[in-house]
């Protein structure tokens, strides 16, 4: 029974359906706003919580998250849950309120109060709370210290720190020339850019959910799923050789992972036509890779302009891709850099879904120039 | 509560507060009362960071978590800790490690190193939490653009802060994870050996970018992580990103307020 469980808990860990499961549970609690109450969160509070403790009597579950530079992670878990719950409630909450004529929670506390005492008695407190918290835990856990640095010898796994572990588990997909630096730049370029591209000015200074759907819905995937998530997946599922590993797997330095990844241009040339990859030079490098640059052009410069199109100009079943009115409300300027920077974000999920379903390895593959996408 | 103590201790504490030199420190009554309480909030360089009244939906726990304070407040924590880690930490190749065993084995109240590698942990956790709140609140729209754009600056620092401080202790967790973060630089477009197009930057028949001399190699100080990188790790993690971070906390604060407080409804 217990050995049942264990196997299917390992099973939904792994990094398909993991992803597949978050996301899609995701998308429903945004559509169904209910299981945002309170009753719902303390009853997925209870089971994490009950899950996590009885989980430390095996012995491998314990080995992970026991150890000490892993405990800010079991923090995250909890805090990233926490917080998101709670916004997500009170801007229900307050959807709510306008629903029934009335303003939003925010506004009923729109009088002012004197910020001594009422603000800093509050920092203090909270000073004073977590000085207590950050000692307690200092003394309690040491900070870890392994053996002297020793360049001749890699450990494995050989992990970043954790909050880097988003981008490491990128590399999987993309090569460190994306993962590493495009990538890191556009998130913060993309970070940056938010308040010039989101121009829907509601929901400006109170929580609230329906008046900002879509940035919420977007922002929340990239935060959970695309940082969260993979940090979490990175520090407690990825093993040795940066393999996959059930919470409740051995870490066996030993396991290998066949790697029988292709390319676009496999697919292609050898699959499809059954010929062997042009070879000689760089125009034959070109038409190896005609099809990968041709996709990753049009997604790339042709996929922005054809969803800026009206629903009517694009074919049956692709009408659903249409932003017109996206286009039309945030002007061209905002719009191609905001699905631009969209894009390049779904970029990650696309890639790995490729991954798992067709071993796709690079859609286009310049080698010779270290130039893989 | 203090108007409960009576006897010897309470005039004590009225020849304190009457005394001249209570006066020159707090040039202004018990903060009761409208008068006294602007004044407090007016005569505190540190205090006057607040305004002197706020809309009270905006300093609720509720509304903002604290957590931009707590993240603050943690940054406090870690220039203390940090501070009397650096009596004690030589930052070579020779001694890193044993200075660090030394500071959690033979330095009276050897739970600094504890309090500044937790409390770096947290700050990570708590500026991400600080951003889904402002996020959240919708609090990056105009007029606050701006100072999101700050936050995002130090957002990234806080990262770089804790990277640059996890070689310092000088053991495998530490040369690895600084190993693993900074290959990638290696594949910076043009300006890594290994990045794309990094091969068509030459000279005659030389190559411009090698690993002696790539976005790595500026990184590291040398072509691996040795004691050229715990020196330029160290300088950066002990003076210059904490004074960049400390510059810009204070342009977000000081814009906090300047953009109107914290965000409420209109
Ligand atoms: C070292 C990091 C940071 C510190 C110490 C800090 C500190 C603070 C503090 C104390 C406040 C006052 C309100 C509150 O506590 O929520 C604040 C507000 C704000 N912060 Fe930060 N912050 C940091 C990073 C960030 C980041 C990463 C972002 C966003 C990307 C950000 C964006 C903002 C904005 C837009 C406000 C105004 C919010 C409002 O008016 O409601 N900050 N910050």
């Amino acid at each position: 029974m217990l050995d049942i469980f264990k196997d299917l808990v390992n099973w939904v860990s792994g990094p398909t359906v993991l992803f597949t499961v978050t996301t899609v549970g995701l998308l429903l609690a945004f559509r169904f706003t209910a299981v945002w109450s309170r009753t719902s969160a303390k009853v997925f509070f209870v089971v994490l919580a009950v899950f996590y403790v009885a989980s430390m009597w095996d012995p491998n579950f314990f080995l992970i998250v026991a150890k000490p530079d892993n405990i800010p992670i079991t923090g995250v878990i909890f805090l990233v849950f926490f917080f998101t719950w709670y916004a997500m409630h009170q801007g229900i909450e307050n959807d709510r309120r306008r629903e029934a004529g009335e303003a939003p929670h925010e506004k009923k506390e729109g009088y002012k109060v004197w910020v001594w005492p009422d603000l800093v008695y509050t920092e203090m407190l909270a000073m004073v709370l977590l000085s207590i918290v950050l000692l307690v835990w200092s003394i309690l856990l040491a900070a870890p210290l392994e053996q002297p640095a020793n360049p001749a010898d890699s450990p494995n796994p050989s992990k970043a720190p954790w909050y880097f572990l988003g981008l490491q588990e990128m590399l999987v997909y993309f090569d460190p020339w994306l993962a590493g630096v495009v990538f890191p730049t556009l998130i913060i370029v993309g970070l940056m850019a938010i308040p010039y591209i989101d121009t829907n000015p509601k929901g400006n200074g109170y929580f609230t959910f329906r008046e900002r759907k879509v940035e919420i819905v977007i922002f929340l995937y990239g935060f959970l799923i695309l940082w969260s998530l993979l940090v979490i997946s990175g520090t407690f599922l990825r093993g040795p050789n940066w393999n996959f590993f059930g919470p409740y797997e051995y870490w066996d330095v030993h396991r290998v992972e066949p790697l029988l990844n292709v390319n676009v241009s496999d697919f292609f040339w050898v699959k499809l036509l059954s010929q062997p990859l042009p070879s000689g030079g760089f125009f034959a490098a070109l038409l190896r890779e005609w099809l990968g640059l041709i996709l990753v052009g049009a997604y790339v410069f042709v996929l922005p302009v054809v969803m800026s199109w009206p629903r009517e100009k694009l074919p049956k079943g692709f009408r659903w891709l249409s932003l017109r009115k996206y286009y039309e409300k945030m002007g061209p300027a905002r719009y191609y850099i905001g699905i631009s920077l969209f894009l390049m974000m779904m970029s990650l999920p696309i890639k790995m879904y490729l991954r798992w379903a067709f071993n796709l390895k690079y859609i286009v593959a310049f080698p010779e120039i270290f130039f893989n996408i | 509560m203090l108007n409960r103590i009576t006897g010897p201790l309470k005039a004590a504490w009225k020849e304190a507060t009457d005394s001249q030199v209570w006066s020159s420190v707090f040039r202004h009554g018990k903060p009761v009362g409208d008068r006294n309480r602007a004044l407090v909030m007016m005569s505190n360089v540190f205090l006057h960071l607040h305004p002197i009244k706020s809309r009270k939906a905006g300093i609720k726990l509720r509304y903002t978590w604290c957590m931009g304070g707590i993240t603050f407040f943690l940054f406090l924590v870690l220039t203390f800790t940090g501070l009397l880690l650096m009596f004690y930490y030589r930052p070579t190749v020779e001694y890193a490690y044993a200075d660090i065993v030394d500071l959690q084995e033979h330095v009276p109240l050897g739970i600094m190193r504890e309090l500044h590698r937790w409390g770096a942990h947290a700050m990570v956790i708590t500026v991400w939490l600080h951003m889904l709140r402002v996020f959240m609140t919708g609090s990056y729209k105009p007029p606050r653009e701006f100072n999101w754009g700050i936050g995002v600056v130090l957002l990234v620092l806080t990262l770089l802060l804790s990277f640059t401080g996890y070689l310092l202790p000088w053991d495998q967790l530490a040369i690895w994870a600084i190993t693993v973060g900074s290959n990638m630089a290696r594949a910076t477009p043009l300006l890594g050996t290994e990045g794309p197009l990094s091969a068509s930057l030459t000279l005659g028949d030389i190559n411009l970018i090698n690993a002696g001399n790539d976005a790595r190699f500026a990184l590291l100080g040398a072509q691996s992580v040795g004691g050229s990188t715990l020196l330029r790790f160290y300088v950066l993690h002990c003076v210059g990103l904490p004074l960049i971070a400390a510059f810009l906390m204070a342009v977000h604060f000081w814009r906090v307020r300047k953009d109107g407080g914290i965000s409420g409804p209109m």
